[in-house]
Protein backbone atom coordinates (compact mmCIF):
# COMPACT_ATOMS: atom_id res chain seq x y z
CA UNK A 1 0.00 0.00 0.00
CA UNK A 2 1.08 3.29 -0.42
CA UNK A 3 2.67 5.63 1.95
CA UNK A 4 1.52 9.60 1.75
CA UNK A 5 3.87 12.39 3.20
CA UNK A 6 2.43 15.39 4.61
CA UNK A 7 3.71 18.97 4.21
CA UNK A 8 5.18 18.97 7.74
CA UNK A 9 7.50 15.77 6.44
CA UNK A 10 5.75 13.15 8.32
CA UNK A 11 4.55 9.91 6.04
CA UNK A 12 1.98 7.92 6.73
CA UNK A 13 2.59 3.98 6.39
CA UNK A 14 -0.72 2.14 6.15
CA UNK A 15 1.49 -1.02 7.40
CA UNK A 16 1.90 0.92 10.94
CA UNK A 17 -1.32 3.09 11.09
CA UNK A 18 -0.50 6.34 13.48
CA UNK A 19 0.36 4.69 16.41
CA UNK A 20 3.78 5.54 16.25
CA UNK A 21 3.84 8.87 16.84
CA UNK A 22 2.58 8.99 20.37
CA UNK A 23 -0.45 10.28 19.70
CA UNK A 24 -3.21 7.83 20.01
CA UNK A 25 -5.60 8.71 17.09
CA UNK A 26 -7.11 5.51 17.19
CA UNK A 27 -5.67 4.84 13.29
CA UNK A 28 -5.01 0.27 13.28
CA UNK A 29 -2.38 -0.57 10.93
CA UNK A 30 -3.43 -1.89 7.84
CA UNK A 31 -5.54 0.81 6.98
CA UNK A 32 -5.34 2.57 3.62
CA UNK A 33 -4.78 6.49 3.07
CA UNK A 34 -7.31 6.93 1.28
CA UNK A 35 -9.70 4.56 3.72
CA UNK A 36 -8.98 7.20 6.58
CA UNK A 37 -12.16 9.48 7.54
CA UNK A 38 -12.15 12.54 5.72
CA UNK A 39 -11.73 14.90 9.07
CA UNK A 40 -8.60 12.54 10.08
CA UNK A 41 -5.61 14.74 11.01
CA UNK A 42 -1.89 14.70 10.77
CA UNK A 43 -0.83 13.49 13.94
CA UNK A 44 2.09 15.43 14.33
CA UNK A 45 1.04 18.93 12.67
CA UNK A 46 -2.95 18.70 12.56
CA UNK A 47 -2.84 19.46 8.75
CA UNK A 48 -5.76 18.13 6.85
CA UNK A 49 -5.91 15.02 4.29
CA UNK A 50 -5.75 17.28 1.37
CA UNK A 51 -1.67 17.92 2.74
CA UNK A 52 -0.33 14.83 1.79
CA UNK A 53 0.99 13.86 -1.40
CA UNK A 54 1.88 10.11 -2.40
CA UNK A 55 5.53 8.80 -1.62
CA UNK A 56 7.29 7.36 -4.49
CA UNK B 1 27.59 42.68 23.56
CA UNK B 2 28.55 40.67 26.68
CA UNK B 3 31.55 38.66 26.81
CA UNK B 4 31.15 35.06 25.04
CA UNK B 5 30.94 32.47 28.06
CA UNK B 6 32.93 29.37 28.12
CA UNK B 7 30.59 26.70 28.74
CA UNK B 8 32.61 24.16 28.87
CA UNK B 9 35.93 23.08 27.45
CA UNK B 10 36.08 25.03 24.05
CA UNK B 11 32.30 25.69 24.07
CA UNK B 12 30.96 29.37 23.80
CA UNK B 13 27.47 30.74 24.31
CA UNK B 14 27.93 33.48 21.54
CA UNK B 15 24.47 34.00 21.12
CA UNK B 16 22.98 38.04 21.71
CA UNK B 17 19.80 39.36 24.31
CA UNK B 18 17.02 41.13 23.46
CA UNK B 19 17.10 42.84 26.49
CA UNK B 20 13.85 45.69 24.48
CA UNK B 21 11.87 42.93 23.00
CA UNK B 22 8.32 42.83 25.04
CA UNK B 23 5.87 40.99 22.23
CA UNK B 24 7.76 37.94 20.92
CA UNK B 25 5.31 36.70 18.06
CA UNK B 26 2.35 38.00 20.16
CA UNK B 27 3.23 36.62 23.31
CA UNK B 28 4.60 38.98 26.43
CA UNK B 29 7.83 39.16 27.03
CA UNK B 30 8.26 41.50 30.21
CA UNK B 31 11.97 40.24 30.81
CA UNK B 32 13.30 40.50 26.97
CA UNK B 33 14.40 36.99 25.61
CA UNK B 34 17.84 35.72 24.42
CA UNK B 35 19.09 33.94 21.12
CA UNK B 36 21.63 31.34 22.22
CA UNK B 37 24.04 30.13 19.91
CA UNK B 38 26.94 27.83 20.63
CA UNK B 39 30.54 27.96 18.94
CA UNK B 40 32.26 24.41 19.37
CA UNK B 41 35.84 25.00 18.80
CA UNK B 42 38.66 22.33 18.02
CA UNK B 43 40.13 20.76 15.14
CA UNK B 44 37.33 22.23 13.24
CA UNK B 45 35.23 24.86 14.31
CA UNK B 46 30.93 24.57 14.66
CA UNK B 47 28.50 26.26 15.18
CA UNK B 48 24.70 25.97 15.94
CA UNK B 49 22.19 28.27 15.39
CA UNK B 50 22.42 31.71 15.07
CA UNK B 51 19.99 35.01 16.08
CA UNK B 52 17.95 36.99 14.98
CA UNK B 53 18.44 39.01 11.86
CA UNK B 54 18.85 42.47 13.28
CA UNK B 55 21.63 40.81 15.86
CA UNK B 56 23.37 39.81 12.79
CA UNK B 57 26.49 42.15 13.54
CA UNK B 58 26.38 41.44 17.34
CA UNK B 59 26.70 37.55 16.84
CA UNK B 60 29.48 38.23 14.41
CA UNK B 61 31.60 40.56 17.26
CA UNK B 62 30.69 37.93 20.01
CA UNK B 63 32.39 35.07 18.10
CA UNK B 64 35.28 37.56 16.88
CA UNK B 65 36.50 37.64 20.63
CA UNK B 66 37.19 33.64 20.46
CA UNK B 67 38.32 33.10 16.56
CA UNK B 68 37.82 35.02 13.33
CA UNK B 69 34.18 33.88 11.93
CA UNK B 70 35.68 32.81 9.06
CA UNK B 71 37.25 30.30 10.66
CA UNK B 72 33.65 28.69 11.28
CA UNK B 73 33.93 25.05 9.35
CA UNK B 74 29.97 23.87 9.63
CA UNK B 75 27.07 25.49 10.86
CA UNK B 76 24.38 23.37 12.52
CA UNK B 77 20.69 24.72 12.15
CA UNK B 78 18.64 22.74 14.84
CA UNK B 79 15.33 25.04 13.82
CA UNK B 80 14.57 27.26 11.06
CA UNK B 81 12.60 29.76 13.01
CA UNK B 82 14.08 33.17 12.23
CA UNK B 83 15.29 34.28 15.88
CA UNK B 84 17.74 31.45 15.07
CA UNK B 85 18.15 31.44 11.78
CA UNK B 86 17.59 35.44 10.84
CA UNK B 87 21.61 36.03 10.63
CA UNK B 88 22.34 32.67 8.72
CA UNK B 89 22.54 34.89 4.97
CA UNK B 90 25.24 37.09 6.87
CA UNK B 91 27.07 34.45 8.92
CA UNK B 92 27.34 32.73 5.10
CA UNK B 93 27.92 35.49 3.60
CA UNK B 94 31.29 36.44 5.82
CA UNK B 95 32.31 32.84 6.53
CA UNK B 96 32.08 31.36 2.95
CA UNK B 97 28.69 30.48 1.47
CA UNK B 98 29.85 27.19 0.39
CA UNK B 99 30.32 26.46 4.07
CA UNK B 100 27.71 23.37 4.96
CA UNK B 101 24.74 24.03 6.82
CA UNK B 102 23.47 20.41 9.38
CA UNK B 103 20.30 20.49 9.70
CA UNK B 104 17.07 18.05 9.21
CA UNK B 105 15.47 17.18 5.68
CA UNK B 106 12.63 19.93 6.98
CA UNK B 107 15.48 22.17 7.88
CA UNK B 108 16.56 22.47 4.28
CA UNK B 109 12.85 22.88 2.81
CA UNK B 110 12.41 25.23 4.95
CA UNK B 111 15.42 27.40 5.37
CA UNK B 112 14.93 27.32 1.58
CA UNK B 113 11.39 28.43 1.87
CA UNK B 114 12.68 31.64 4.13
CA UNK B 115 15.95 32.59 2.60
CA UNK B 116 15.09 31.68 -1.39
CA UNK B 117 17.99 30.63 -2.24
CA UNK B 118 20.17 27.71 -1.55
CA UNK B 119 22.95 26.48 0.70
CA UNK B 120 25.28 23.50 1.10
CA UNK B 121 22.53 21.60 2.92
CA UNK B 122 23.82 18.36 4.54
CA UNK B 123 20.78 16.68 6.05
CA UNK B 124 20.80 14.59 8.75
CA UNK B 125 18.25 12.92 11.05
CA UNK B 126 17.67 10.68 14.31
CA UNK B 127 20.91 8.74 14.80
CA UNK B 128 23.14 10.24 12.31
CA UNK B 129 26.57 11.57 13.80
CA UNK B 130 28.96 13.74 12.75
CA UNK B 131 32.50 12.99 14.39
CA UNK B 132 34.94 15.84 14.57
CA UNK B 133 38.08 15.32 16.62
CA UNK B 134 37.73 14.16 19.96
CA UNK B 135 34.11 15.30 19.45
CA UNK B 136 31.18 13.67 18.63
CA UNK B 137 28.33 15.40 17.21
CA UNK B 138 24.79 13.47 17.45
CA UNK B 139 21.47 14.52 15.97
CA UNK B 140 17.85 13.56 17.24
CA UNK B 141 15.09 15.12 15.13
CA UNK B 142 11.84 16.46 17.05
CA UNK B 143 9.98 17.18 14.42
CA UNK B 144 6.85 19.74 15.20
CA UNK B 145 8.49 20.19 18.34
CA UNK B 146 7.36 22.65 17.76
CA UNK B 147 8.20 23.00 13.53
CA UNK B 148 8.33 20.78 11.20
CA UNK B 149 11.87 21.45 11.21
CA UNK B 150 13.18 21.11 14.70
CA UNK B 151 15.91 18.66 15.82
CA UNK B 152 18.08 18.71 18.92
CA UNK B 153 22.19 18.52 18.87
CA UNK B 154 23.94 16.20 21.16
CA UNK B 155 28.15 16.05 22.25
CA UNK B 156 28.60 13.16 22.86
CA UNK B 157 31.65 12.79 24.70
CA UNK B 158 30.57 16.33 26.89
CA UNK B 159 27.09 15.09 27.29
CA UNK B 160 25.50 18.24 26.51
CA UNK B 161 22.17 18.34 24.86
CA UNK B 162 21.41 21.35 22.20
CA UNK B 163 18.13 21.21 22.82
CA UNK B 164 16.51 24.07 20.22
CA UNK B 165 13.52 26.27 21.49
CA UNK B 166 12.84 23.21 23.87
CA UNK B 167 13.79 23.64 27.22
CA UNK B 168 13.94 27.49 26.91
CA UNK B 169 12.44 30.23 28.72
CA UNK B 170 11.92 34.23 27.17
CA UNK B 171 14.33 35.66 30.56
CA UNK B 172 17.05 38.05 29.53
CA UNK B 173 18.84 39.14 32.85
CA UNK B 174 22.69 38.95 34.18
CA UNK B 175 22.57 35.18 34.66
CA UNK B 176 23.06 32.67 32.58
CA UNK B 177 22.68 29.31 34.25
CA UNK B 178 20.17 27.43 36.30
CA UNK B 179 22.40 27.41 39.64
CA UNK B 180 22.82 31.37 40.07
CA UNK B 181 18.87 31.45 39.38
CA UNK B 182 17.11 28.62 41.29
CA UNK B 183 13.51 28.65 41.34
CA UNK B 184 12.74 31.77 39.75
CA UNK B 185 13.28 30.40 36.41
CA UNK B 186 10.62 27.55 36.46
CA UNK B 187 7.88 30.26 35.82
CA UNK B 188 9.20 31.52 32.78
CA UNK B 189 9.93 27.61 31.54
CA UNK B 190 6.15 27.05 32.26
CA UNK B 191 4.98 29.74 30.44
CA UNK B 192 7.15 29.12 27.91
CA UNK B 193 5.75 25.34 27.36
CA UNK B 194 2.30 26.82 28.16
CA UNK B 195 2.59 28.66 25.19
CA UNK B 196 4.81 26.93 22.48
CA UNK B 197 4.61 23.12 23.28
CA UNK B 198 1.14 22.41 25.47
CA UNK B 199 -0.45 21.34 22.36
CA UNK B 200 2.25 19.06 21.26
CA UNK B 201 2.05 17.58 25.03
CA UNK B 202 2.10 13.50 23.71
CA UNK B 203 4.46 14.05 21.51
CA UNK B 204 6.45 15.76 24.02
CA UNK B 205 5.61 12.34 26.52
CA UNK B 206 6.73 10.03 23.59
CA UNK B 207 10.22 12.38 23.29
CA UNK B 208 10.75 12.34 26.88
CA UNK B 209 10.48 7.90 26.89
CA UNK B 210 12.43 7.88 23.44
CA UNK B 211 15.43 10.27 25.17
CA UNK B 212 15.41 8.13 28.79
CA UNK B 213 15.48 5.16 26.84
CA UNK B 214 18.65 6.25 25.10
CA UNK B 215 20.07 6.66 28.18
CA UNK B 216 21.79 9.90 27.67
CA UNK B 217 24.71 11.55 30.06
CA UNK B 218 23.19 14.96 30.02
CA UNK B 219 25.59 16.95 32.13
CA UNK B 220 23.86 20.18 30.28
CA UNK B 221 20.99 21.45 28.39
CA UNK B 222 21.30 24.62 26.26
CA UNK B 223 18.21 25.86 25.00
CA UNK B 224 18.24 28.57 22.47
CA UNK B 225 16.58 31.25 24.85
CA UNK B 226 17.60 32.03 28.38
CA UNK B 227 19.65 30.43 30.81
CA UNK B 228 21.66 27.15 30.62
CA UNK B 229 20.59 24.32 32.58
CA UNK B 230 24.51 22.86 33.61
CA UNK B 231 23.66 22.31 37.38
CA UNK B 232 20.43 19.98 37.50
CA UNK B 233 19.35 19.27 33.49
CA UNK B 234 16.81 17.01 34.96
CA UNK B 235 14.63 19.84 36.91
CA UNK B 236 13.50 20.68 33.68
CA UNK B 237 12.98 17.32 32.09
CA UNK B 238 10.71 16.48 35.51
CA UNK B 239 8.91 19.99 34.78
CA UNK B 240 8.51 19.14 31.25
CA UNK B 241 7.16 15.45 31.73
CA UNK B 242 4.95 16.62 34.45
CA UNK B 243 3.51 19.57 32.60
CA UNK B 244 3.09 17.08 29.23
CA UNK B 245 0.95 15.02 31.52
CA UNK B 246 -1.80 17.92 32.00
CA UNK B 247 -2.32 16.33 35.35
CA UNK B 248 -5.01 19.09 36.42
CA UNK B 249 -5.04 20.75 39.82
CA UNK B 250 -8.02 22.19 42.52
CA UNK B 251 -7.38 25.40 40.58
CA UNK B 252 -9.74 27.30 38.37
CA UNK B 253 -8.83 30.62 36.56
CA UNK B 254 -12.15 32.71 35.44
CA UNK B 255 -11.60 34.59 32.49
CA UNK B 256 -13.85 37.38 31.67
CA UNK B 257 -14.11 40.80 29.63
CA UNK B 258 -17.14 42.94 30.06
CA UNK B 259 -18.32 46.21 28.50
CA UNK B 260 -20.44 47.52 31.33
CA UNK B 261 -19.54 46.08 34.26
CA UNK B 262 -22.40 43.62 34.58
CA UNK B 263 -20.28 40.09 33.44
CA UNK B 264 -17.79 41.15 35.41
CA UNK B 265 -20.32 41.48 38.45
CA UNK B 266 -20.86 37.78 37.13
CA UNK B 267 -17.12 36.82 37.31
CA UNK B 268 -16.58 37.88 40.98
CA UNK B 269 -19.79 36.16 42.86
CA UNK B 270 -18.60 33.05 40.43
CA UNK B 271 -14.94 33.85 41.87
CA UNK B 272 -16.61 34.32 45.67
CA UNK B 273 -18.67 30.72 44.98
CA UNK B 274 -15.21 28.80 44.02
CA UNK B 275 -13.39 29.99 47.11
CA UNK B 276 -16.08 29.29 49.28
CA UNK B 277 -15.30 25.73 48.86
CA UNK B 278 -11.51 26.52 49.91
CA UNK B 279 -10.30 25.72 46.08
CA UNK B 280 -8.07 28.04 44.63
CA UNK B 281 -9.13 30.48 42.20
CA UNK B 282 -7.53 33.35 39.90
CA UNK B 283 -9.40 36.03 38.40
CA UNK B 284 -8.47 36.96 34.85
CA UNK B 285 -9.60 40.21 33.09
CA UNK B 286 -8.85 39.55 29.50
CA UNK B 287 -8.26 43.53 28.86
CA UNK B 288 -5.61 43.74 32.06
CA UNK B 289 -4.29 40.06 31.09
CA UNK B 290 -2.11 39.00 28.08
CA UNK B 291 -3.12 35.85 26.86
CA UNK B 292 -0.15 34.50 27.30
CA UNK B 293 -0.05 35.04 30.52
CA UNK B 294 -3.85 33.74 30.87
CA UNK B 295 -2.70 30.27 29.14
CA UNK B 296 0.35 29.93 31.81
CA UNK B 297 -2.37 29.87 34.30
CA UNK B 298 -4.45 27.66 32.67
CA UNK B 299 -1.91 24.85 32.42
CA UNK B 300 -1.69 23.41 35.76
CA UNK B 301 -5.92 24.25 36.58
CA UNK B 302 -8.13 21.91 37.02
CA UNK B 303 -11.38 24.16 35.58
CA UNK B 304 -11.88 27.12 33.64
CA UNK B 305 -14.93 29.98 33.51
CA UNK B 306 -15.65 31.86 30.67
CA UNK B 307 -17.68 35.05 30.95
CA UNK B 308 -18.58 37.38 27.69
CA UNK B 309 -21.39 39.74 26.96
CA UNK B 310 -23.22 39.64 24.00
CA UNK B 311 -22.28 41.86 21.11
CA UNK B 312 -23.87 41.85 18.15
CA UNK B 313 -25.00 38.57 18.29
CA UNK B 314 -21.61 36.94 18.85
CA UNK B 315 -18.81 37.02 22.33
CA UNK B 316 -17.02 40.10 22.85
CA UNK B 317 -14.04 40.06 20.61
CA UNK B 318 -11.26 40.08 22.98
CA UNK B 319 -12.51 37.07 24.78
CA UNK B 320 -13.10 35.58 20.85
CA UNK B 321 -8.59 36.33 20.98
CA UNK B 322 -8.11 34.38 24.23
CA UNK B 323 -10.48 31.36 23.27
CA UNK B 324 -8.97 30.92 19.64
CA UNK B 325 -5.76 31.29 21.32
CA UNK B 326 -6.67 28.98 23.94
CA UNK B 327 -7.87 26.19 21.86
CA UNK B 328 -5.06 25.85 19.46
CA UNK B 329 -3.35 25.09 22.37
CA UNK B 330 -5.47 22.14 23.38
CA UNK B 331 -5.62 22.17 27.12
CA UNK B 332 -6.91 18.61 28.15
CA UNK B 333 -8.68 17.31 31.68
CA UNK B 334 -10.55 20.41 32.31
CA UNK B 335 -13.98 21.13 33.28
CA UNK B 336 -15.63 24.41 31.97
CA UNK B 337 -18.61 26.40 32.41
CA UNK B 338 -19.60 29.74 30.52
CA UNK B 339 -21.18 32.60 31.81
CA UNK B 340 -22.14 35.99 30.53
CA UNK B 341 -24.50 39.36 30.32
CA UNK B 342 -26.50 40.17 27.81
CA UNK B 343 -29.61 42.51 26.58
CA UNK B 344 -31.89 40.64 24.18
CA UNK B 345 -30.51 37.99 21.72
CA UNK B 346 -27.65 36.67 24.17
CA UNK B 347 -25.52 34.40 22.17
CA UNK B 348 -22.20 34.41 23.70
CA UNK B 349 -22.92 31.52 26.59
CA UNK B 350 -24.40 29.63 23.59
CA UNK B 351 -21.12 30.05 21.56
CA UNK B 352 -18.92 29.41 24.34
CA UNK B 353 -20.18 26.28 25.47
CA UNK B 354 -20.06 25.00 21.45
CA UNK B 355 -16.37 26.24 21.86
CA UNK B 356 -15.76 23.83 25.21
CA UNK B 357 -17.68 21.14 23.18
CA UNK B 358 -14.92 21.47 20.49
CA UNK B 359 -12.07 21.67 22.72
CA UNK B 360 -13.30 18.12 24.58
CA UNK B 361 -13.61 20.07 27.96
CA UNK B 362 -15.82 18.64 30.18
CA UNK B 363 -19.51 21.17 29.81
CA UNK B 364 -20.54 20.80 33.73
CA UNK B 365 -23.16 23.65 33.61
CA UNK B 366 -25.28 25.01 30.37
CA UNK B 367 -23.84 28.30 31.98
CA UNK B 368 -25.38 31.23 34.04
CA UNK B 369 -27.09 34.20 31.03
CA UNK B 370 -28.20 37.48 32.87
CA UNK B 371 -30.24 39.89 31.10
CA UNK B 372 -28.27 43.07 31.96
CA UNK B 373 -27.63 44.36 35.26
CA UNK B 374 -27.19 41.56 37.63
CA UNK B 375 -29.47 41.25 40.69
CA UNK B 376 -28.91 39.88 44.02
CA UNK B 377 -30.44 36.49 42.78
CA UNK B 378 -28.81 36.75 39.54
CA UNK B 379 -25.39 36.74 41.79
CA UNK B 380 -26.82 34.46 43.65
CA UNK B 381 -27.09 31.95 41.01
CA UNK B 382 -23.30 32.92 39.56
CA UNK B 383 -22.03 32.52 43.25
CA UNK B 384 -24.07 28.95 43.38
CA UNK B 385 -21.96 28.13 39.55
CA UNK B 386 -18.79 28.99 41.47
CA UNK B 387 -19.59 26.51 44.12
CA UNK B 388 -20.61 24.00 41.84
CA UNK B 389 -17.45 24.13 39.78
CA UNK B 390 -15.24 23.41 43.11
CA UNK B 391 -17.51 20.59 44.01
CA UNK B 392 -16.69 19.21 40.81
CA UNK B 393 -13.29 19.70 41.11
CA UNK B 394 -13.09 18.39 44.34
CA UNK B 395 -14.99 15.18 43.48
CA UNK B 396 -13.01 14.71 40.76
CA UNK B 397 -9.71 15.56 42.19
CA UNK B 398 -9.89 13.89 45.81
CA UNK B 399 -7.85 15.04 48.48
CA UNK B 400 -5.62 12.08 49.24
C1 LIG C 1 4.24 29.54 17.56
C2 LIG C 1 3.98 29.29 16.10
C3 LIG C 1 3.00 28.40 15.70
C4 LIG C 1 2.74 28.19 14.35
N1 LIG C 1 1.73 27.32 14.00
C5 LIG C 1 1.50 27.08 12.69
C6 LIG C 1 0.49 26.14 12.29
O1 LIG C 1 -0.18 25.53 13.13
N2 LIG C 1 0.30 25.91 10.99
C7 LIG C 1 1.02 26.57 10.03
O2 LIG C 1 0.77 26.37 8.83
N3 LIG C 1 2.01 27.45 10.36
C8 LIG C 1 2.25 27.71 11.67
N4 LIG C 1 3.25 28.60 12.02
C9 LIG C 1 4.15 29.14 10.99
C10 LIG C 1 3.78 30.55 10.52
O3 LIG C 1 2.47 30.59 9.99
C11 LIG C 1 4.80 30.98 9.47
O4 LIG C 1 6.04 31.19 10.13
C12 LIG C 1 4.42 32.21 8.69
O5 LIG C 1 5.37 32.39 7.65
C13 LIG C 1 4.39 33.47 9.56
O6 LIG C 1 3.87 34.55 8.82
P1 LIG C 1 4.12 36.05 9.27
O7 LIG C 1 5.55 36.35 8.93
O8 LIG C 1 3.15 36.88 8.50
O9 LIG C 1 3.88 36.09 10.74
C14 LIG C 1 3.49 28.86 13.37
C15 LIG C 1 4.45 29.77 13.78
C16 LIG C 1 4.70 30.00 15.13
C17 LIG C 1 5.73 31.00 15.52
FE1 LIG D 1 1.83 17.00 9.29
FE1 LIG E 1 10.77 28.36 17.42
FE1 LIG F 1 12.98 30.31 19.35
Amino acid sequence: MDKYECVCGYVYDPAIGDADTGVDAGVDAGTAFADLPEDWVCPLCGASKDNFEKVD
Amino acid sequence: MYKPIEIADGIYSVGCRDWDIRDFHGYSTYEGTTYNAFLITGEKNILIDTVKEKFGDELLANISRIIDPKEIDIVISNHTEMDHSGAIPKLMRKIGKDKPIYCSKMGAKNLKLHFNREFNFKVVGTGDELKIGKRTFSFLETRMLHWPDSMFTYLVEDGILFSSDAFGQHYAGDIFFDDEIGEEIIPHARKYYANILLHFSPRVQALLKDVAEMNLTINMICPDHGILWRDNPSRIIEAYDKWSRQEPERKVVVIFDSMWESTTKMARSITSGIESEDVNVRLMNTRKWHRSDIMTEIIDAGAIAVGSPTLNNSVFPVIADVMTYIKGLRPQNKIAAAFGSYGWSGEAVKILNKEFAEMKLDIIDDGVKVQYVPDEKDLDRCFDLGVKIAKALKEKLPKI
